[in-house]
C-alpha cells in the first residue's frame, strides 16, 4: 500500500465520516442535491480524481480513486462521485468539462444513442436510459460510435428532455432523450481503450467497490446493534443462530471486498474484463445475502425510516443491478469459458 | 476495525510462473493415465510413488528450512504447487497431511531430535502422517477427548479410541491429541500431543467403509500402548494451543475450494456442444466465485509468509469454499442432462456420483460448518 493511498483513504474516511449524517441522507432522499457535501468532495480533489491535472483534475491512480469511492459508499454518500469520476475518465484531456457534478451515458444497456457527423458539427439522437443524476449534472459525457470510431460528446442536460426516475435509494436515475446539434468542439475521439465495453466494465468496477464499501459498513452497524439489543436477558449477538448469520455477513463482506480489490486492479490494468465481470457478479450476490442478514438481525427497527440501515441496504439492492447484474456478468464469463473450452478453464482462471 | 479484510495477495513473480509451468509439465506426464473418476478423488487420492516423485522435485516441505530437508521457498510458491496439483486432480493424499500440518507442527513445537528425525524424511516423501483428534464421544468438542496417556516409567501408557482417522492404515505416524492430566477448571487444560509410531504394539487399526464403499478412514484403538517420553510433541499440557495451531494449517489451503474442480471440468465438457445462456450463466457464476476465493486464499498465503495467524481468515475461506463445492453439484445437476452413476464409463456421470456422495464431508472434516461460523463470530468479537 503506497503512502498516497493511505493519505487518500484517511482523508476520505474523515470527509465522509464527518459529513454523511442522517440529515444529509434524508434530505438527499427527498430529492435535494447535496451541494455542501459535493463542494467538500470537490475541494478534496475527489470529483476530479480521474481527470488529468492539465484539465484541472487531481489525476489519481484508478486504484486510489476506487478506494476513495468505496469509502464514500460506506457512508452512503448521496452524491454522484462514481459518475463524475467516470465522466472525467471519458473526457480525459480531449474535452474540457464544466465545474460541478457530471454523469455519463450510456449507463444502461437498454439505451440507444446515435452520433452522426453533420456539416460543421455533430448530431446526437436517442435515449440514454437510467442516467445517474442527469437532472443535477453540469454535463453528460456521452460515449458513442460514429463511423466505427469511439467518440465522446459533452452534452448540456438542459438541452435534453429528461424523464425523471430513481433507484431504490432515491438516487436520480433519469431517462435522457437526446436530440441535439453539437459543435465541433463538443465532440472528441475517445481515449485509448475507451469504448462501450470498457465504459460498462469501469462502471461495474465502480459499483463493485461501492457494494464492498456499503457492505463493510452494514456489517459494522449490524454487529454494533447485535451487541446492544437485549432480548431474553442478553444481547442478541450472544445467540448462536444470530452469531452464525453474522459470520456469514462477515464472510460475504470479506468476499465482496476481495472481489472489489480484484476489480480495481483489473481496471487499473487495462480494464481487464474477466476479473471485473467476476467481481461485479460476486459483489452482487454478496449484496443480496448481506442486506438480508442485516435486516433480519435488526428486526423491525431496521425496517423504519428513522434507522440508518436502509440508506445502505437500498443502495446495495440498487447497485447490484446497475452496470450489469450478476446474470449479465456471469453470462460474459461463461461464454468466454465456453469459447475457450474446459481444458483451458484452469489456466484462464489463473491468468485472468 | 471489526471487518475481516483480506490484504491483496503477493503478486505472481517470474519465479512463481516458471514454477507453475514446471508443475504443469510434470503433471502432464505423470497424470496421463488417470481417469476422471480417479482425479475426482482430489486430495483423498493416494499414490505413494507419486508422492515420492513430488518430493524429488522439491515440492514437499517447500517452505521449511533447508536444514531439515526443506526448500526455503515462499508461501506463494508453495501455493502455486498446491493449486496446480488440486486443479489437475493429482493423487497427493499420501503426503498431504504431513506436508500440510504434521511437519509444520513438529517444526514449531518439536524437540531438536524430533525435527532432525522426522522432517527430512517427510520432505523426502518417505513418512506419511495421520491426524488423531476425533473420538467416538469427542468430535466438534475436541476438548472432551477421553483417550488418556498416563505417566509410567520412561514415558506414557495410552488407552482410548480415535475414530474417522483418514489414512491411519497407510500412515507411518499419527499426531495424537489426548488427555495427560486430570480435568481442571480450564476445560482446555490437561491435554497434550504425541508423535506416535503406528507400528507400536497395542495399536489396532480397523477400516471404516464410507457411504461410497471406499475405505479412507479408520478406527484406531489404543490398548496399553507404551510411548517413550521422547514421543511427546511440545510441552505437556499445551495440547490445546498446539492443536489449534495445527487446525489453522489444516484449514488454510486451497484444498477447501478446489476439491471438486474435476466435476466442474467434466460437467463443462459434457455441455460443450451446447453451452446455452442458462448454462453459461451458471458456469460463469461458479467461475466468479472461484476467482474470488482464489484471491482470498492467496491472500492467506501472504499472511503465512508474513508470519500472521490466519485462523479466522481460513475459517472464512473454508466456509465459503466448501459451500461452493457443495453447491457446484446442485448447479451442474440442473444444467447437464445426466443421472449420476458411479459405475458409468462416462467420466462426468461417474464423477458426479462420486462428488454427490463425498459432498457431505466437505463441511464436516477439518471442523464443521457450525464450528467455523462460531470461530468467525469469535473473530468478530461476538463470543
Ligand atoms: C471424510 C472425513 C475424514 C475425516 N478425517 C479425520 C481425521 O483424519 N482425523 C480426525 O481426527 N478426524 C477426522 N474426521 C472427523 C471430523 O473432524 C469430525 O467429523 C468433525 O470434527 C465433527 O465431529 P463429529 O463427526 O463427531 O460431529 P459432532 O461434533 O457430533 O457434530 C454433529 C453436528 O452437530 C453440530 N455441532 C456440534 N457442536 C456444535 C456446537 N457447539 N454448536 C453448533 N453445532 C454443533 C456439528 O456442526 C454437526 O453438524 C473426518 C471426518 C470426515 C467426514
Amino acid at each position: 500500500m503506497s503512502e498516497t493511498t493511505d493519505l487518500i483513504r484517511d482523508m476520505a474516511e474523515k470527509l465522509f465520516g464527518d459529513t454523511c449524517d442522517k440529515s444529509v441522507l434524508a434530505a438527499a432522499e427527498k430529492g435535494e442535491f447535496q451541494t455542501g457535501l459535493w463542494k467538500e468532495v470537490t475541494d478534496a480533489g475527489l470529483s476530479g480524481a480521474l481527470l488529468p491535472e492539465s484539465a484541472g483534475g487531481s489525476d489519481l491512480s484508478i486504484e486510489d480513486a476506487l478506494a476513495a469511492l468505496r469509502i464514500s459508499a460506506s457512508r452512503a454518500a448521496p452524491v454522484p462521485l462514481a459518475e463524475t469520476m467516470l465522466a472525467g475518465w471519458l473526457a480525459g484531456s480531449a474535452l474540457a468539462v464544466p465545474e460541478g457534478p457530471l454523469t455519463i451515458a450510456p449507463a444502461s444497456n437498454s439505451s440507444s444513442i446515435a452520433l452522426k457527423k453533420t456539416g460543421a458539427g455533430w448530431r446526437l439522437e436517442g435515449v440514454g436510459k437510467r442516467v445517474p443524476f442527469a437532472r443535477n449534472a453540469a454535463a453528460i459525457l456521452v460515449l458513442a460510435e460514429a463511423d466505427g470510431a469511439n467518440m465522446v460528446a459533452r452534452v448540456d442536460p438542459k438541452a435534453c428532455a429528461i424523464s425523471e426516475g430513481r433507484n431504490l435509494a432515491m438516487e436520480p436515475r433519469d431517462d435522457v432523450t437526446f436530440a441535439c446539434d453539437l459543435g465541433a468542439g463538443d465532440v472528441a475521439p475517445a481515449g485509448n481503450n475507451v469504448n462501450l465495453e470498457t465504459l460498462r466494465a469501469f462502471g461495474a468496477a465502480m459499483r463493485a467497490n461501492q457494494i464492498a464499501g456499503a457492505l463493510s459498513r452494514t456489517l459494522e452497524i449490524t454487529l454494533q446493534y447485535a451487541n446492544e439489543r437485549v432480548q431474553f436477558g442478553k444481547p442478541i449477538g450472544k445467540f448462536q443462530a444470530v452469531q452464525h448469520n453474522l459470520a456469514m455477513l462477515a464472510a460475504h463482506s470479506a468476499a465482496a471486498n476481495a472481489a472489489a480489490d480484484m476489480a480495481s486492479e483489473a481496471a487499473a490494468n487495462g480494464m481487464n474484463l474477466l476479473p471485473i465481470a467476476a467481481a461485479k457478479a460476486r459483489c452482487g450476490e454478496a449484496a443480496s445475502i448481506g442486506a438480508g442478514i442485516a435486516h433480519q438481525t435488526h428486526g423491525a427497527i431496521g425496517f423504519t425510516r428513522e434507522h440508518m440501515l436502509h440508506y445502505l441496504t437500498k443502495r446495495l439492492w440498487s447497485w447490484r443491478d446497475e452496470f450489469g447484474k450478476e446474470s449479465d456478468w456471469s453470462l460474459i464469463i461463461g461464454r468466454a469459458a465456453a469459447k475457450a473450452g474446459p481444458k483451458k478453464l484452469w489456466s484462464d482462471i489463473v491468468t485472468a | 476495525m471489526t471487518n475481516l479484510t483480506f490484504a491483496p495477495p503477493p503478486p505472481n513473480t517470474e519465479a512463481t510462473e516458471k514454477l507453475r509451468a514446471e508443475v504443469r509439465a510434470f503433471l502432464n506426464v505423470e497424470l496421463a493415465g488417470m481417469t476422471a473418476r480417479q482425479r475426482a478423488q482430489s486430495w483423498s487420492g493416494r499414490n505413494p510413488a507419486f508422492s515420492k516423485k513430488m518430493a524429488e522435485k522439491g515440492w514437499i516441505g517447500m517452505t521449511w528450512p533447508k536444514q531439515y530437508g526443506g526448500h526455503e521457498r515462499s508461501a506463494l510458491e508453495r501455493y502455486v504447487v498446491l493449486e496446480e496439483m488440486l486443479a489437475a486432480g493429482a493423487p497427493v493424499a499420501a503426503h498431504w497431511i504431513a506436508d500440510r500440518q504434521s511437519a509444520p507442527s513438529i517444526l514449531r513445537y518439536g524437540t531438536q531430535e524430533q525435527k532432525d528425525f522426522f522432517v527430512p524424511k517427510i520432505a523426502r516423501g518417505e513418512l506419511f502422517f495421520c491426524i488423531g483428534m476425533s473420538e467416538p464421544d469427542s468430535g466438534s468438542d475436541l476438548a472432551a477427548t477421553r483417550t488418556r496417556a498416563t505417566a509410567v516409567e520412561g514415558g506414557f501408557k495410552v488407552n482410548g479410541t480415535k475414530v474417522w482417522t483418514s489414512g491411519a492404515h497407510v500412515s507411518h505416524y499419527m499426531i495424537l491429541f489426548c488427555r495427560t492430566d486430570a480435568k481442571s477448571d480450564d476445560r482446555h487444560g490437561g491435554v497434550s500431543q504425541f508423535i506416535v509410531d503406528m507400528k507400536t504394539p497395542g495399536i489396532k487399526v480397523s477400516p471404516i467403509v464410507d457411504l461410497s464403499h471406499e475405505h479412507h478412514f479408520n478406527e484406531v484403538v489404543f490398548e496399553d500402548v507404551f510411548l517413550p517420553a521422547s514421543a511427546m510433541l511440545g510441552n505437556q499440557g499445551d495440547g490445546w494451543k498446539q492443536v489449534t495451531g495445527e487446525l489453522a494449517y489444516e484449514r488454510s489451503g486451497p484444498d477447501r475450494f478446489l476439491s471438486t474442480f474435476t466435476l466442474l471440468i467434466e460437467g463443462f465438457a459434457m455441455l460443450q456442444e451446447a453451452v446455452d445462456d442458462r448454462a453459461a450463466i451458471a458456469l460463469g457464476r461458479i467461475i466468479a466465485h472461484l476467482m474470488t476465493l482464489r484471491r482470498m486464499s492467496r491472500s492467506i498465503a501472504g499472511m503465512l509468509q508474513r508470519g500472521e495467524d490466519p485462523a479466522v481468515h481460513a475459517a472464512i475461506v473454508k466456509e465459503l469454499g466448501t459451500s461452493l463445492e457443495q453447491e457446484m453439484v446442485e448447479v451442474l445437476r440442473l444444467i447437464v442432462d445426466a443421472e449420476p452413476d458411479a459405475t458409468s464409463s462416462n467420466p462426468y456421470v461417474a464423477v458426479l456420483a462420486h462428488t454427490i456422495m463425498h459432498a457431505p464431508s466437505f463441511s464436516l472434516r477439518g471442523g464443521t460448518r457450525e464450528i467455523l461460523r462460531g470461530m468467525i463470530a469469535r473473530g468478530l468479537g461476538l463470543r
